[in-house]
């Protein structure tokens, strides 16, 4: 048996190179303390495109600023590390039509990414076409690109879509780079907090307020089936309830005709149903409500708080916590609420359970002797993960692809109430690669959307 | 220095540095009470606001008049809670018993009971916890005998501190429900 093991390593070290491309392939199941160096050469875009693209955007050099949106993406994966664009040696348009693979070699890269902007008028409409290579530097030959066009606006967009193709053939899984965040905007002082629901691209780019901040509102999340739709909860006229709002025309409605508080609300995966709870006389219980039909449901019933429910991604289970051991632990129940089983019973409190994209991991927030915890366990709540630990941390939400998860993280005042403060952080799966998500005002409550649609 | 002497500020130190995760933890006042003489012989100067606190707080309930307002002269406008319960203290029961007073002879009052939790929990659970402590109110003020139709309920979670403190103390201050007028 062990002869065997041995050869069947050794079968796989000789042959693997041969079987798949020399690209290094990333293994991003582990922390990543060795990243990929990676060259993201200037696009490249001709004297006429420079001057269409001035007067439409006012950027002087947009190919230099889609390849730095995509070095920004790439970098902050931890999974690759950037080379300086001053230590290239080749053009840009030549590197793009066929780049001197020993140039490239000499200064340590091993992928090299290059492409070029043209500007084009259809229908007397402004557009863009980009179009992007990618290229391994070792194995000397292209592995990957693509053209595509749109309206110069949407220039990021194209960086994110590249960023997603780089991501995806260099490691394997899809990427997660063309989505947006939504999250809660917070400013002023802490005890007359002023929060607005506010969307940004997932690099902090392009930041639209979605509400003014009159009424209080909280946990927006996004529709994984429709990334024009959010559900969240607002205070308008002091009715604490549930909203969905169409994040296009801007028209919200509330959810449902309830007598008491909803909240905690969440899209079904399929975006056909819309789970929350209901605060009534003192006790919170988890409703479905059918959007299609208009039929809700009443799933729990017990006389302690029940909340944070969230649908696995086949939609037939929902996890929540309740605090009917008599703190808050995490529990599992089939989506018609029957066979309710609690799953966490580690040390400590445990709340806000989101189940993973990918099917196998819920993560939660843990509070255990004064600290605050991001963590995964097993939808059986084996294998428990602590990711990270702060003073105050919670509401993790799940990047598209299920390896990264944003939360937010409020800091501790001083003794004389000062120096509040709410941000969002991403942390990988792996607890490697903790990030500050930049926003431009305080922050909390993110929810990441799916990869966008067109 | 002798050997016993460097021991005995290494026991201080690891006993200071347990009152203060402790603290942090839910039973924190009992522990610091119990610890109170340790800590006084290690340093006056930090035994003294533990004292005060002690003062200010019974369990971890606020027992103070800081931020309390009043509903109408003499009758208090709020209740404080021990953290994650909804159970109304003696002195509660006492002011939530004036509440329902002062509304039995002001029948045309009506009021909302805004439930409120302090930071150390996740959003939606003390959005939760916050209605549950309304609710413990006005249930008290219903068997005083008002009636339901006068009484909402609103919970603001943690949303609406009345300390920004983050300490012990500061959160015995927001865990509350605070009874106001409504028209």
């Amino acid at each position: 048996m062990k002869k065997n093991l041995f050869l069947i390593i050794l079968f796989y070290v000789i042959l693997k190179p041969s079987i798949s491309f020399s690209l290094v392939e990333i293994d991003i199941t582990r922390g990543n303390l060795d990243p990929m160096p990676i060259s993201v050469s200037p696009f490249f875009s001709d004297r006429i495109t420079d001057e269409n693209i001035k007067k439409n955007l006012n950027i002087e050099n947009l190919g230099l600023e889609i390849s730095r949106v995509i070095e920004n993406n790439l970098e902050k994966t931890g999974l690759f590390d950037a080379i300086e664009k001053e230590a290239f040696l080749q053009k840009p348009d030549i590197a793009h039509l066929k780049p001197r693979f020993e140039d490239w070699a000499l200064i340590k890269s091993q992928v090299l990414i290059t492409g070029k902007v043209t500007s084009k008028i259809i229908n007397e409409k402004d557009y863009i076409n980009v179009e992007f290579k990618l290229w391994d530097v070792l194995g000397a030959k292209m592995v990957d690109g693509f053209s595509l066009t749109t309206t110069p606006r949407s220039w990021r967009r194209v960086g994110h879509k590249i960023s997603d193709k780089v991501y995806q053939r260099l490691t394997g899984e899809s990427g997660y780079f063309d989505t947006r965040i939504i999250y809660v905007a917070e400013e002023g002082p802490k005890t007359q907090r002023i929060k607005k629901l506010a969307l940004m691209d997932q690099d902090g780019f392009n930041t639209k307020y979605i509400t003014l901040g009159s009424e209080l509102v909280l946990t927006p999340r996004f529709n994984p089936a429709n990334d024009k739709e959010i559900t969240y909860m607002s205070y308008f006229r002091n009715m604490p309830r549930v909203y969905i709002v169409n994040l296009q025309t801007g028209k919200q409605k509330v959810v449902g005709d309830f007598r008491g508080m909803t909240f905690a609300p969440r899209f079904s995966p399929d975006g056909k149903k819309l789970i929350m709870s209901l605060a009534k006389d003192g006790n919170s219980e988890i409703w479905v409500r059918n959007l299609e039909t208009n039929i809700q449901e009443k799933l729990t019933d017990h006389p302690s708080i029940d909340t944070s429910p969230s649908y696995s991604p086949d939609g037939k289970f929902i996890t929540f916590n309740s605090d009917r051991s008599g703190y808050q632990q995490i529990y599992v129940m089939r989506s018609d609420g029957s066979k309710v089983k609690r799953i966490s019973f580690g040390k400590g409190i445990y709340g806000t359970p989101v189940w993973s994209p990918r099917g196998d991991l819920i993560a939660f927030t843990k509070l255990h002797k004064g600290k605050f915890f991001i963590g995964v366990m097993r939808t059986d709540g084996t294998g428990e993960r602590l990711l990270t630990e702060n003073f105050y941390q919670e509401a993790p939400s799940w990047s598209p692809n299920g390896r990264i998860i944003i939360f937010y993280r409020e800091t501790k005042t001083d003794d004389k109430g000062q120096g509040f403060s709410a941000k969002l952080w991403s942390i990988d799966l792996t607890g490697y690669n903790e990030r500050l998500v930049s926003t431009e005002t305080d922050a909390s409550d993110p929810s990441w959307s799916s990869l966008l649609g067109n | 220095m002798n050997l016993s002497k460097i021991l005995k500020n290494v026991f201080l130190v690891v006993i200071f540095g347990l009152i203060v995760t402790a603290c942090a933890t839910k039973k924190s006042v009992k522990t610091t009470t119990e610890s109170t003489t340790t800590t006084k012989a290690a340093e006056t100067q930090k035994a003294d606001p533990i004292e005060k606190l002690d003062a200010l707080m019974q369990g971890d309930v606020y027992i103070g008049s800081d931020t309390v307002g009043e509903l109408a002269s003499g009758v208090p406008d709020r209740v404080f809670f021990a953290t994650n319960e909804t159970i109304l203290t003696t002195a509660s029961r006492e002011t939530l018993r004036k509440q329902a007073a002062w509304l039995r002879q002001n029948p045309d009052v009506t009021v909302v009971v805004e439930g409120h939790a302090d930071e150390r929990g996740t959003r939606e659970y003390n959005l939760a916890l916050g209605e549950r402590r309304a609710n413990a109110a006005k249930d008290y003020l219903m068997t005083y005998g008002v009636s339901s139709d006068r009484i909402k309920v609103l919970s603001y979670g943690k949303e609406r501190p009345v300390d920004s403190g983050s300490n012990p103390l500061s959160w015995s201050k927001n865990r509350r429900s605070v009874t106001v007028k409504a028209n």
